[in-house]
């Protein structure tokens, strides 16, 4: 099974085996990974998944929909390297993806 | 004060039905939501999207069945109270006596918590002294126009309510409109209207920037923004606004003294009632094993948490169990004629 990193704002980290097909975002909420609410359980209608992805990995994940981007207007300090942890599909090519959490969801 | 038979709290889905089943059992009830509108979730994060597992409705979008479920109830002339979030609730002999934001007051046995993931509240900015400042020169939403009359406002977002507050305000305002990104995600015209206003010089456009800090002692200022490319600027500023959508906070549930875990409050699945006697959670706030999140779980769970009110809103009465298709009294209350 794929690995995935969720490292938190205050650097602690987790490394959670996620089967492919999950996303990123049911990675953490299933596995009490803190920081990802998640509130509208993965509609992308609420920006409370949003998570970093380092650039070497960000180029590496399927481009935003249109909806993305316009969800991560109202995220809690949204970067460049945005994205919502709902949207990102686990696959084996993502085995060793790290994503980091915001300090807040909102 | 309001005396009712049970306060719902959340007007999303399930506390629309729960009201419709408190009713049809001959309970009065009202109703209590943050939002200024009916529907909740279903009307506030997904209006458009259709829904594909109510039973009976291969597929309806979430406004529409916000407004079946108004419909269903409008026998009733139930009343609503929009706009207010319930702050207080204190036990009082045999009564719960609720506040709300706006000071309106409820003694009633039975209160029903169907608040889905909490109340719907402002996205605030990340810069934390925008604190000091909230209410007197940062706000997240406009009451009055007049006060930004010829002063400097800075508006952040990218969607339709800073589109159109820039759009409206820069007719006597110096408006500055902020946004973290090139493309906006207002209505199309708007988003024309604001290019012609900032190319005529009458909003000032400020894009791929975001607030990095605000500044002033008694008074705001001045802000500094930042670019993607890691440029400064300071903006000089009278006022500040922020639209960056709702969130759903718990907010003052987690006073009430209930048994709460990961943002759900326990309850029993008799008559989803929480570790406080006459009061119930229903819906996507509520957990027991087994619980589903999904529109039709809290249907069932608002029925049977109904029933349960009946007993302490009418201790001396026997809760008799009808069925819509035959119960004269049913027909009665619903204002549908007999066969």
């Amino acid at each position: 099974m794929p690995k995935i990193n969720y490292i938190t704002h205050d650097n602690q980290n987790y490394t959670i085996e996620v089967a492919n097909g999950l996303t990123v975002m049911e990675g953490a909420v299933q596995n009490d990974v803190p920081g990802i609410d998640a509130d509208c359980g993965g509609g992308m209608a609420c920006a409370t998944c949003h998570v970093y992805v380092k650039e070497d990995w960000f180029n590496k994940l399927p481009k935003k929909e249109d909806g993305e981007e316009d969800m991560l207007d109202m995220a809690f300090e949204p970067k460049k390297n945005s994205r919502l942890s709902c949207q990102i599909i686990v696959s084996d090519e993502l085995d060793g993806l790290t994503v980091n959490i915001p300090s807040k969801q909102g | 004060m309001k005396k009712t038979d049970a306060l719902i709290i959340g007007a999303g889905p399930t506390g629309l039905f729960t009201a419709h089943q408190l009713k049809l059992i001959g309970l009065d009830c009202e109703i209590v939501d943050n939002l200024d509108k009916i529907g909740g979730q279903c009307i506030e994060l997904y209006p458009d999207k259709p829904i594909y597992d109510i039973p009976a409705i291969p597929q309806c979008t979430g406004e529409e069945l916000t407004n079946n479920l108004i419909n269903q109830i409008k026998p009733f002339n139930i009343k609503f109270h929009l706009g207010e979030r319930v702050n207080e609730v204190k036990k009082e002999a045999d009564n719960w006596n609720v506040k709300t934001s706006n000071g309106t007051t409820f003694q009633t046995p039975n209160v029903i918590i169907a608040g889905g993931v909490g109340s719907f509240e402002p996205r605030k900015f990340p810069v934390k002294e925008c604190e000091k400042f909230e209410n007197q020169s940062v706000f997240y939403s406009i009451k009055d126009k007049k006060m930004f009359e010829g002063k400097t406002v800075s508006i952040f977002g990218g969607g339709d309510s800073a589109l159109d507050w820039a759009v409206e305000l820069s007719k006597n305002s110096k408006v500055n409109l902020i946004h973290r990104r090139d493309e906006f995600r207002g209505a199309q015209a708007t988003v024309d209207k604001v290019h012609e206003l900032a190319k005529e010089g009458k909003i000032n456009l400020f894009t791929k920037y975001q607030m990095t800090a605000i500044k002033g002692e008694n008074k705001l200022e001045s802000i500094d923004i930042k670019s993607d490319d890691k440029e400064f600027k300071t903006l000089k500023t009278d006022y500040v606004l922020g639209f960056f959508g709702l969130i759903m906070q718990l907010g003052p549930i987690a006073n009430w003294g209930l048994n709460i875990d990961k943002k759900t409050i326990e309850v029993d699945t008799e008559k989803f009632e929480t570790n406080q006697k006459g009061i119930y959670a229903v819906g996507d706030i509520c957990s027991y094993p087994g619980k589903l999140k999904l529109i039709l779980s809290g249907f069932h769970e608002g029925a049977l948490a109904a029933r349960a009110c009946f007993k302490l809103a009418r201790p001396n009465e026997k809760y008799r169990f009808e069925f819509t298709t035959s119960s004269k009294t049913i027909k009665e209350r619903l204002g549908v004629k007999s066969d």
